[in-house]
């Protein structure tokens, strides 16, 4: 089993709940592949740094899971054929980018 | 035998100064460290785009070791940071006037 961290990038026309639909599609793909959620962040609307498809701003979303190696491929490959999303990126997470994680989301929770 | 230097610059013809013993000038620069090994940071974010701003200049190029003082193990992270904060578009690959 890995850590494994995914950011990405959905499309600004999209509604609230078209949204949370497709958060949610994929949390369920995870899962259903064996994969164990650890955190979810929601960025909400942000601008980006520069125009992608034209589209200067989108919905940042995280998850933080961990799961078989295997499982990573099929998630990118719906991903890619999703047009609903406009980046993404996933990352294996080391030690220490574990306890970063956990320092971060504790951060966080107090803030909030 | 003229005393300060004042009088040693009036007393030559053209304006050439030269002094006896050299003047005493703070030369001893701040010595450059790696922030990451002084405060025991191991991990580098490609989240925290406000942090990474601190390692380009301000086209959003990264900044050489020479200027920054980070060592060469931290000094990788940062490039794969930073790269992949462009990726997700947190940072610019081309700006100017960035900060």
């Amino acid at each position: 089993m890995n850590n494994y961290e995914t950011v990405f990038i959905l499309n600004p026309v999209l509604s609230d709940t078209q949204i949370k639909e497709t958060v949610e599609k994929y949390e369920e793909f995870l899962v259903s592949r064996g994969a164990k959620m650890i955190a979810k962040e929601d960025w909400g609307l942000k601008k980006l740094a520069y125009p992608i498809q034209n589209k200067k701003s989108g919905f940042y979303h995280l998850f933080e899971f961990q799961a078989e190696g295997d499982v990573v491929g099929p998630l990118e490959l719906e991903f890619r054929r999703d047009e609903r999303f406009m980046r993404y990126l996933t990352v294996k997470l080391d030690k220490h980018a574990i306890a970063w994680a956990e320092k971060r989301r504790n951060r966080n929770k107090q803030k909030a | 035998m003229m005393s300060s230097i004042e009088q040693q610059a009036k007393g030559k013809k053209d304006s050439e100064i030269r002094y006896l013993t050299p003047l005493n000038i703070e030369t001893t620069k701040n010595k450059k460290y790696c922030r990451f090994k002084k405060s025991g940071i191991k991990y580098v974010d490609y989240k925290d785009a406000d942090f990474l701003l601190s390692f380009v200049n301000e086209q959003g190029k990264l900044l050489p070791r020479r200027l920054t003082g980070t060592s060469l193990k931290y000094q990788r992270k940062v490039a794969t940071a930073v790269k992949r904060a462009r990726h997700l578009a947190l940072m610019p690959y081309v700006a100017d006037l960035l900060k």
